[in-house]
Formats: C-alpha cells, structure tokens, sequence
C-alpha cells in the first residue's frame, strides 16, 4: 500500500520507535517568538543545557510589538519586558533573532516562507498554534506548548504520537472574487470546529492546485481553526517557483537534488486516508463568520441565522450566546451589518499578495465615515514591498492608517485593541470572544470584503462597490 | 533534572485540605518571564498573615511541606510546581494529589509523596510539636521518617514506579529523549545537505 504525503514526511523524521511509545522526531526549523519562549530558555539555563541546533532555530518579535512608534521604546512595560527577555535569550544561547526594526521582522509566519526556510518536506514547530500555516508547502508543521520549545530546544526533536491523516479535496475552480480565506471558512462551517481533531489533513484537488501560495499558506494557516494537527498541500510547480531565489533557498546543484526530492512528496495513487471530505469550489461565494468561532459563518448573500434554524439544543443555545455577545439579530442580512473598524493584516492575511487585493479594490475609493480601516502588513519586508509598489499611497489616500509590521489588533496584545462592542471585519483568524480587545465583535472576512467593508461601512463585497459607484454618477 | 534518592529537610506542617494552584500562585504572578523568581507569590494570600506557618522562623527554611488531603486541584498551571520549588520544597507530602498537579510535578523534579491521612496527622503533630524539626523522604525504599526513639514516625508512601524511575535517574522527558541522543546524532548524519540553516 503507497503512502500519503503526511505519511512520508513523517517516516522521513522518525529518529526513533520503539513499541509503545510516541515516535521521536526530528525536527527541521524550529521558530521562536517573544510570549511562548521565555520559560523555555529559563528551563534551559535551570538545566545547564544548550540550544542543540542553534543553525536551525530563527526568532522574531511579533505578537507584543507595536505597529506604532517602533523606534521608540515599546511602552507597555510587560510587553517590553517579553521582548527584551527575547532578545537576552536570543544573545545567550546563539539564536538568529529578527528584531523590531530590522528588516526581517515580522510575524512569525510570515516571516519563515519569506526567507525561503520554509521548504517542502520538512517539520516545522513552533509555540504558536498558526504554525500549521507553513504546510501549504508540503511540510509537517504544528503549534507547540513550552515545554515542548524548551523540549525541541534542547535536543531539537519532539516525541510525538503519529496522528491520522485525512484528505479535504476542493474541486472545480473558485468563481472570480471569492478568494482562499472563503474557501477555508466555508469548509470550517462544513464541519465545525473540532472536526479535524487528530488529523493531519492535506488539502487537494483543483481548486487547491489553482491557489497562489499565499491563497494555499491562508488556507493551511485555519486548520487549526477546526481542530486539524496540521495541514498540508503537495508542492508543486507553484510551490516551487515560490521558494527558488528565496535567500535561504537551495542554490545551484542543491537546489536541483532539493526539487527532486521535493517532486516525490505527493500522496501516492494506492494510498489510503483515514477520513475524506469532497466539496466543490465553483459554489463557494464570499463568506463571512456572525458568531463566535470561526465555524459560525455563512455566505455574505446570507442573513444572521436563528437560535431556531438549528435542531439540536446545544447549537440554539450556543447560538444564542454567540448573537448577545456579537449584537446581532436573527435574520438580519449580513450586508446590513455595519462596522466600526476594519482590519487588514494577521498571519492568515498579512501578505504582500494581500496588501494588493485590498489596494486594488480601495483605489480611487474613500474609507466610510464613522468606519476606521488599519492596514498592518504581516512583516517589514512586505511593509517595504508593499511602498516599493506605492500601495501605501492608495491606503493613505482612501484614509486608512498604514501601520508597521506584527500581529497587532488580530489578537490585540498591543495597543491595538477593540473597544468594548466595537465591531470589526478582520482578516484574520479568530473570532473568539475578547479576541481582538474586551468586549470587541469580531467578523472573520476575506481581503476583498475588509476593502470593501471599508468603503461601505458596512459587511460587503468589491461588487457592492461597483454598484454604489454606478448609483453616484447618476445622481 | 537532579537525581532524587533521599532527602533530609525541615518538615512544614500546612493544616488544610483542598490547597488549589490558586491558592499555591495566583494569577496575577504568572507574567514572569522566567521560571524561577515564583516563589514570591507562593501562598500569596496567606503570607500577609503573621501567623502563617511559613512567616514562623522555624520553618523558614522548610523543603518538606506535610499538607492535607486533595492539594493542587484547580487551575493546571505548571507555576505552581516551580512556585513550591523556587521556595526550597523538594518534597510535598499529602493524602491526596489532584492529578494534573501531580503529573506537572513529576514532570519538574517535585516529589509528591502520597501517604495515609493518620500519618499525615501523625507527622503535623509532630512538626508543630517540634518547630524545626526535619523529615526524611527516602525515595529508594519509599519511606517517610520522622522524629527519634519511642515517638518515631516510619511510614510508607505511594508514588507510581515510573515517576520514581524518572525522579531517581534524574530523568525530565527532555533528559529521556537526551539519552538517546546518539540516535539523533547518527539521525542528524544522514540530513540532506540542501536542508535550510538559519545560520
Ligand atoms: S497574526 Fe494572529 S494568529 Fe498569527 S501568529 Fe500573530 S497572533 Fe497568532
């Protein structure tokens, strides 16, 4: 019997199983932010021990930086204390680390593909549950607890108990405006959020293979939006396109025997999945979450649902829980749903591909009034591309804030933050209550709808826009 | 992780039952960044009190504490672990652990000695008898010894033989997957060369 794509590159890690217990692995790039790492190097320094592979662990300030001032002092004094402790850890024990400042800072994420460490095959870990994003290249990747950093750390490998696997195959093509974030939140609805639970999952079919790598990294980077260990996608000619010039790209000769092997990496015909799901793009519209986990969303054609739509009693409750919490009434259309704040950014959406859509949509448009937009690229380096293409201009233009490069408002560990029932289109990944600030509402959206939204004021669609444009020119 | 076979310590009586990881560290001492320095909010709510055993001077510098049944519940936050031992305990005896608390401690080199509720008594009546005075916890024989003569307190205690096995060999998960460390080093041999490096 063959085997799938998450089958080989797990056997490829294995340094050891023993009857019994977990299979140790060895892992390949080991990524290190501020919030999680901390207790790790401490456990370390307790234990007299070293960073095992120095040369295959990189760091970066993310989730606690500002987008703000980043010259300046960080002037929350518990943020700056984790990032300082960072950049101490970082010093002592040989770790690459990309500050705030330096041109390769970023989010996590964001930062890994970037740089062309992000190859296929590999395991990637981090303490961060998005990690699974960089499977959109055909690694096994996945977030970790502390322990484990301090774990992987010390003898850069995890014991780990091998998951199931389980194929998610997306045929025919998306129709024209509805993007990777509408797929993924589409499939989230189709099976909850705990769906995928001890799955890796890898994502095929068309729809997949006709995704950038950018569309297949948002598409990887929700997995664990419904529970999935990882996701993965075989790479191919797209994938490595992407990775070839990178500056930690394979050069010359090896880059030759990398794709090579990388070639192999596919799920082969005879191979079995443990589970399987089919849905087909070509019905996929834009889609948008009204509740409180990203499995609570619906098309944006569609209307705020009913505690009554659902059959069983825990759904009418958790329902109606999620409608208090978010202000929303029963059957009120999504486009109606109007927004205070609108955020472009996070790993799931922070790209230089991103920035363009949103870019493309908002030109010659303003922001509405009473509606504020932030633009926070998912790192310095496509801050930089992003003003090499002038996209920051048309923000600027249309009254957005342009700002620097983090996490920022997708989980408002720094100053941007909801207020209490401010309610937000986001592009990122969690609409858990509090997410983005105490008391915030948060709407889980696609690029071209956070644009949009921004213009009207209210959830839209880059559609709705024509059509307001056509209406103003009459009148 | 240190090799744990016996120790000899000041005993520390702490008369109540249901200690939850609230009480052992409160929330508000989590932030650290480290995980040493816990010791501060160790028992927080109860430092204030002159009269708490642990202000007395004669148990100032206990490492064995004999505290009532179901300690550790609530909360399964690690800090609590590191709170007991970044004080100095190396030893908490009780009838009866909440589990994750347990698991966490054998996970950090914390002993947590179960044994039969008279002996708990047995052994605060003892220490309160006797500010001071000092506990044997033999990890070998699984004994707990106390007090001399006529009045001496010889009990045996549970701990299941995996955890004992760790806490003897000195081994934490990270210093048992270092014992295979010549199959990583022969693993990491074989790694393509064209494999990134962040350095
Ligand atoms: S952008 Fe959001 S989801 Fe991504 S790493 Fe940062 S906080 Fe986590």
């Amino acid at each position: 019997m063959g085997k799938t794509l998450a089958e080989k590159v797990w056997d490829e890690h294995v340094v050891r199983s023993a009857e019994g217990e977990p299979d140790l692995l060895y892992i390949d790039l080991h990524l290190i932010h501020e919030v999680t790492s901390p207790q790790a190097f401490d456990g370390l320094r307790l234990a007299g021990r070293r960073v095992r592979r120095p040369d295959l662990t990189l760091a970066t300030e993310d989730h606690n930086v500002p987008t703000l001032d980043w010259d300046k002092p960080i002037a929350d004094p518990v943020s700056r204390t984790q990032v300082e402790t960072l950049r101490k850890n970082a010093a002592e024990f040989g770790v690459r680390l990309h500050p705030l400042g330096d041109v390769e800072q970023g989010i996590v994420h964001v930062v890994g593909p970037q740089l062309g460490l992000t190859q296929p095959g590999m395991t990637i870990v981090c303490g961060d549950s998005h990690t699974s994003t960089h499977g959109a290249f055909g690694a096994i990747a996945f977030g970790i607890g502390t322990s484990e950093v301090e774990h992987v750390l010390a003898t850069q490998t995890l014991t780990q108990a091998k998951p199931r696997t389980m194929a998610v195959t997306v045929n025919g093509s998306l129709p024209e405006g509805v993007t990777a974030k509408d797929l993924v939140l589409t499939l989230i609805a189709h099976t909850g959020t705990g769906g995928g639970q001890g799955y890796i999952v890898e994502y095929r079919g068309q729809a997949i293979e006709e995704l950038s790598m950018e569309g297949r990294m948002t598409v990887c980077n929700m997995s664990i939006e419904w529970g999935a260990k990882a996701g993965m996608i075989a790479p191919d000619q797209t994938t490595f396109d992407y990775i070839q010039d990178k500056p930690e790209a394979p050069k010359g000769g090896d880059w030759d025997a990398a794709v090579a092997h990388w070639r192999t990496l596919v799920t082969d015909d005879d191979a079995v999945f443990d589970k399987e799901i089919v849905l087909d793009a070509s019905t996929m519209t834009p889609f948008v979450t009204w509740g409180t986990n990203p499995g609570q969303g619906v098309p944006l054609g569609g209307n705020v649902p009913s505690p009554d739509d659902f059959e069983d009693e825990g759904d009418r409750l958790t329902t109606q829980k999620a409608l208090e919490y978010m202000g929303l009434e029963a059957g009120t259309p999504m486009r109606e749903v109007k927004v205070d704040t609108v955020f472009v950014g996070s790993c799931t959406n922070g790209r230089i591909e991103d920035l363009r859509l949103a870019a493309q949509v908002l030109e010659g448009h303003r922001v509405a009034e009473g509606t504020r937009l932030l633009v926070v690229p998912g790192s310095a380096r496509v801050r930089l591309q992003a003003e090499a293409e002038g996209l920051d201009k048309i923000f600027v233009a249309a009254g957005a804030e342009w700002r620097g490069a983090g996490c920022s408002m997708c989980l408002g560990m720094n100053p941007d933050q909801l207020a209490p029932q401010e309610r937000s289109a986001s592009t990122s990944n969690r609409n858990f209550e509090g997410r983005q600030g105490k008391g915030g509402r948060t709407h889980l959206v696609s690029v071209p709808v956070a644009a949009a939204t921004a213009v009207r004021g209210t959830l839209s669609s880059p559609a709705d826009l024509e059509l307001v444009g056509a209406a103003s020119k009459e009148s | 992780m240190e090799k744990f076979t016996t120790h000899t310590g000041v005993g520390v009586p702490l008369r109540r039952t249901n200690v939850d990881t609230d009480q052992i560290i409160p929330a508000v001492y989590l932030k650290r960044v480290t995980r040493s320095g816990f010791e501060d909010g160790l028992f927080a709510a109860w430092r204030n009190d002159p009269a708490f055993v642990l202000n007395q001077p004669a148990y100032a510098n206990g490492s064995v504490l004999v505290a009532g049944p179901d300690f550790g519940t609530g909360s399964s936050r690690e800090h609590a672990v590191w709170a007991l031992q970044n004080y100095g305990f190396k030893v908490v005896v009780s009838p009866r652990f909440a589990d994750i608390f347990r698991g966490n401690s054998g996970k950090a080199g914390l002993l947590a000695a179960q044994v039969d509720e008279k002996v708990v008594l047995r052994l605060q009546d003892h220490l309160e008898a006797h500010p001071g005075a000092e506990v044997t916890v033999d990890l070998e024989s699984r004994t707990i010894r106390a007090g001399e003569g006529e009045d001496a307190i010889v009990a045996e205690f549970d701990i299941d033989d995996y955890t004992r096995w760790r806490l003897l060999e000195g081994l934490d998960d990270i210093g048992i997957t270092l014992g295979h460390e010549d199959v990583i080093t022969s693993f990491e041999g074989t790694r393509p060369s064209w494999k990134p490096a962040t350095q």
